[in-house]
């Protein structure tokens, strides 16, 4: 393990009863970095950090903090202090005593500790607050004493788990700023939580994207943006029109029914890609002067520095498209995509596959529900199988009873012609949806599949999936 | 050693030491009442006990007696008791939240010795002890924990309720029963278990308030575990716990509300 | 006219609670050995209760009992109660329900089940029952208040200051004195002197916890006592000053709490 090492994740898993909130994690954090954990609420990250800080233990895998092996440490004797969500201030101490918590329990002498506390204190903006009650201060306030705390220990690593996230937008931004100073000066280690997207690029040097307790993508802020690895990080990173395409062969790419450019290699022929187009990056002009594809202004919305534009192309196709000239609705346009701006992603999936079991010989069970199947000869009842169904074959109902199993709503991705959907069934397996229906997250739904729509093969046993 | 901090530092096992205490203390008794009642001398399992009882005509009488008193003391600290509360509760009549301390106060004071001045009251106005006085006692023991869960309930209550009744044409009698009184209704079941459960089972105060005339079936249970009757003891409290349980089943949904927003002060 | 009606009907329901006490308050300013007869004002039995003169009657020493076994009870109860709340309030499932299950039963079990119960383990498991049992006793129907005034300041709480204690470097230990009770003493007050309280009053349970040593507190005394027939006429002047101290506290702690709600309701 390099030097420059301070903390790494190897293979970290965590259930939570039966539910497994992280998946096989491995992250190294380097010295000095300032490294922000993004992700949508329940992705893991939270649990992340309060693996590093030793409030959770990993199931599986290893956590170290400079090079020495922690599952088994208790807090109280990690080098890292952390910066809690909600503060976390003790209410029964005043901000002095809040701050010199960490040294007392040290036995530092209490001149060493007035010196230091002083000294944080006039760090965070706060001298002459120190015989307040922390009850009496302003949120904004609480938070600089509650960063005080931690970083009056000269901890390695200092943990922030979302500080910001209780503040007013215009506090936000100045905590930012002034974060990202504190940073500098102290030369440690900071590793910020956040589900704030903006957050994560303004701070830091380097984002975890997580979903679902796995990391999606490590990288510099630009990277995430730039090149997002699939389709989940380039929709929670930013704007992005997203579109199923299909990779001809290196370098040409075919999405909305056109082929362009590209200048990605290596993903096969004729082989189904996702394909990712900033709304900046897509160039817009009157039709007369013939781009690589038309379409009709639906929408044209001031943003302050730029238009936020949307266009209905013939084949059905909604795009986003920012810039800095006004188009008006009605008004017949043009657009090009360069190559570079055009990022090619690798499917996750091209269809559902489950595991199931056949119940008899017209029925299997799937998702936690039991499915209507084509006749399928020579499988009787108890016969394991794996079975294929299209994400546009499925149906969803309103009422939950009307399905053949029930399910909940997770993600919704909009895919410039139609929503993509992560659905997750009674059985917590997901199972995904193409459909032009609009719904809302966390709605809940009945599944159905027809029964011809099903591709049913049978497992071997001893086979291994 | 690591191990062994990880499992002090995990706040859910601090709950452990209590949790051996309890299993001691609470369930191992809760058994063992069954086990006496239930299981013969030399081993065996027996009925033998229980049959006793219902073929006792002593002990049946005084079982029903003490059903009675302790409904009909019920029913009278509900009744008395109620108006108490309501007005209490009510900002027109009381805006200190210390009136009702002055009423749950007696609580406080030995139950035996105010149950015997009470006994010494009557004899020197010259009442007969009798059944009257039995329940006078009584009352006057337990009408504190009639008036203060139901108080509890009313003062809680969001006035927004009986104000949107009136405005909606209702007179202040049809605002009581159609608001006031079912809204408290969980104030009320907590009473009335908080009252029944200790009269149906009180043993020594019924023998000073009648001069030994009426005895109630706490004072039978006594009487046979100090004779060492162990087994039917024990199971003359299994009777009592099924009533206790019978009881708690019916009221259970509000109990504990009460007692968990900070006990009787 | 309705207010007047009002106050005359709670002014009658008090009479009615207070006539006991204050005939006792009354009587204990006269000489005579039965109660209820008036033989002139005199504070002679205060100066018995005080001067030593009752040593023999064993009255004091049962006074003394009372005191110690209530105290240590209390104080046992408060702190396995509190560390019990702080360990059901982070669990979940069966385990806490199991432990809530049992919490509740010393509370809605009837005194004399809980003495029969207590007194049947004492016999099966061979325990001289005395001072130790009638502690053990008290500890087992006083904790549930304790856990139960304690849980409601753990929900008000943020639980996360825990955590951040053990962060800046506290082991679970100086977390818990340092962070949690402090500001779990409000509960903890209330349910040591509910727990007191609670045991100071207890009759029927002592009673059949206390077996054949000879073990007296105040309540199992005066029982002893009215069966002899006629009270000790000292019990007037100590229950008077029981009353007077008791209502004094309960006032007090009471007036104390309002006006910290009131002071809290101003600030928000």
């Amino acid at each position: 393990m390099s030097e420059d090492i301070i903390i790494s994740l190897d293979h970290v898993s965590k259930w939570f009863g039966e539910k497994r909130v992280l998946k096989d994690v491995s992250l190294n954090i380097k010295r000095g970095e300032f490294v922000t954990i993004l992700g949508p609420s329940g992705c893991g990250k939270t649990t992340t950090l309060r693996i590093i800080a030793g409030f959770e233990t990993p199931d599986e895998g290893n956590i170290s903090i400079g090079g020495n092996l922690m599952n088994d440490v208790q807090p109280h004797k990690r080098p890292v202090n952390t910066v809690f969500q909600r503060y976390a201030l003790f209410p029964h101490l005043n901000v002095f005593d809040n701050i010199a918590f960490g040294l007392k329990l040290k036995g530092m002498s209490r001149s060493e500790i007035e010196t230091r506390v002083m000294r944080v204190l006039k760090m965070v903006s706060m001298t002459d607050y120190e015989w307040r009650n922390v009850d009496s201060l302003s949120g904004g306030q609480q938070q600089r004493v509650a960063i005080a705390r931690a970083i009056v220990n000269q901890p390695a690593v200092l943990l922030l788990d979302e500080p910001l996230s209780a503040l007013d937008h215009k506090m936000r931004k100045d905590m930012q700023i002034e974060l990202k100073q504190m940073h500098k000066q102290l030369g440690i280690t900071f590793v910020y939580v956040t589900h704030d997207q903006e957050e994560a690029l303004t701070l830091s040097d380097t984002v975890v994207v997580m979903n679902n307790g796995v990391i999606q993508q490590i990288g510099s802020p630009t990277d995430i943006y730039n090149e997002p690895v699939n389709c989940f990080v380039a929709d929670f990173i930013g704007e992005s029109n997203i579109f199923n395409a299909t990779m001809i062969e290196d370098r040409k790419v075919s999405f909305m029914g056109h082929e362009f450019e590209c200048v990605d290699e290596g993903f096969g022929e004729n082989v189904p890609v996702d394909v990712v187009v900033r709304p900046e990056d897509i160039y817009i002009m009157p039709k007369t002067d013939k781009g690589q594809f038309d379409g009709v202004v639906a929408s044209c919305i001031f943003k302050g520095v730029h238009y936020e534009i949307t266009v209905n192309t013939p084949d059905g196709y909604e795009l986003m498209i920012q810039d800095y000239n006004p188009f008006e609705a009605g008004m017949e346009v043009s657009m090009i995509i360069k190559p570079n701006d055009i990022q090619v992603m690798r499917k996750e999936r091209i269809c559902n596959t489950f595991e199931g079991e056949m119940t008899d010989e017209s029925h299997v069970e799937i998702l936690g529900g039991e499915f209507e199947c084509l006749p399928q000869e020579g499988l009787s009842a108890g016969d394991k199988v794996r079975v294929e169904v299209d994400f546009d074959k499925v149906d969803l109902t309103d009422d939950k009873r009307d399905g053949t199993c029930e399910g909940d709503i997770r993600f919704i991705l909009y895919k410039a012609d139609h929503y993509h959907l992560h659905v997750r069934a009674v059985n917590r397996e997901y199972i995904y949806v193409d459909t032009q229906d609009v719904w809302e997250d966390r709605d809940i739904v009945g599944i159905n599949i027809r029964p011809e729509d099903m591709r049913i093969t049978r497992i071997e046993e001893g086979a291994q999936a | 050693m690591a191990r062994i901090q990880n499992i002090i530092g995990k706040r859910s096992n601090w709950s452990f030491p209590y949790a051996v205490f309890l299993i001691l203390f609470v369930a191992l008794p809760m058994v063992l009442i069954m086990g006496y009642a239930f299981v013969k001398e030399g081993g065996g399992f027996t009925f033998s006990n229980i049959t006793r009882f219902f073929t006792d005509s002593d002990a049946l009488s005084t079982f029903a007696v003490s059903i009675e008193i302790a409904l009909e003391t019920t029913a009278i600290c509900l009744l008395l008791g109620y108006p108490v509360a309501w007005l209490l509760a009510n900002s027109k009549f009381n805006k200190s939240s210390i009136t009702i301390v002055i009423f749950i106060l007696p609580m406080w004071i030995n139950a035996l010795m105010r149950t015997l001045a009470t006994a010494d009251l009557f004899n020197m106005l010259g009442i007969t002890l009798g059944k009257g006085t039995l329940l006078f006692g009584m009352v006057y023991d337990y009408l504190p924990f009639m008036i203060y869960p139901i108080y509890n309930v009313l003062r809680r209550m969001d006035p927004s309720y009986a104000e949107a009744a009136q405005d909606l044409g209702a007179k202040p009698a049809k605002v009581f029963t159609s608001v006031t009184l079912p809204l408290s209704l969980p104030g009320i079941t907590s009473g009335i278990m908080m009252v029944f459960m200790p009269t149906v089972s009180t043993f020594a105060i019924s023998e000073f308030l009648t001069n030994n005339k009426i005895k109630l079936f706490g004072t039978i249970i006594q009487e046979n575990i100090n004779s060492s009757m162990w087994s039917y003891g024990a199971a003359l409290s299994f009777i009592m716990l099924i009533i206790i349980g019978l009881t708690s089943l019916l009221t259970s949904s509000s109990e504990e509300d009460n007692v968990a927003e900070g006990g009787l002060i | 006219m309705k207010k007047l009606f009002a106050r005359l009907y709670l002014g009658l329901i008090l009479l009615m609670l207070y006539a006991p006490l204050i005939f006792i308050a009354v009587s204990s300013f006269t000489e005579s050995r039965v109660l209820g007869n008036w033989t002139g004002f005199s504070t002679k039995l205060y100066s018995n209760l005080f001067s030593g003169e009752m040593s023999n009657s064993g009255l004091m020493s049962a006074v003394n009992n009372t005191l110690l076994i209530a105290l240590i009870a209390a104080l046992v109860s408060t702190l396995l109660g509190t560390l019990a709340a702080i360990g059901i309030f982070h669990s979940r499932g069966r385990r806490k329900n199991v432990v809530m299950f049992l919490n509740n039963i010393p509370m809605v079990n009837p005194d004399v089940i809980t003495g029969v119960s207590l007194f049947l383990l004492f016999v099966f498991l061979g325990v001289t029952q005395g001072y130790v049992s009638v502690v053990l006793a008290h500890i087992t129907f006083c904790t549930p208040y304790v856990v139960l005034n304690v849980l409601p300041k753990l929900h008000q709480m943020n639980p996360k200051t825990y955590e951040a204690a053990l962060d800046l470097g506290a082991t679970p230990g100086q977390a818990l004195r340092k962070v949690l009770i402090p500001q779990l003493m409000p509960g903890m007050v209330t349910g040591f002197i509910l727990a007191f309280t609670m045991s100071l009053d207890d009759f029927a349970v002592t009673f059949f916890t206390r077996g054949t040593v000879g073990l007296e507190t105040l309540s199992t005394f005066i029982y002893t006592d009215a069966r002899k027939g006629g009270l000790t006429p000292e019990l007037r002047p100590l229950m008077t000053i029981i009353f007077i101290v008791v209502f004094a506290l309960l006032l007090i702690f009471n007036i104390r709490q309002e006006r910290a709600a009131k002071k809290k309701a101003l600030l928000k």
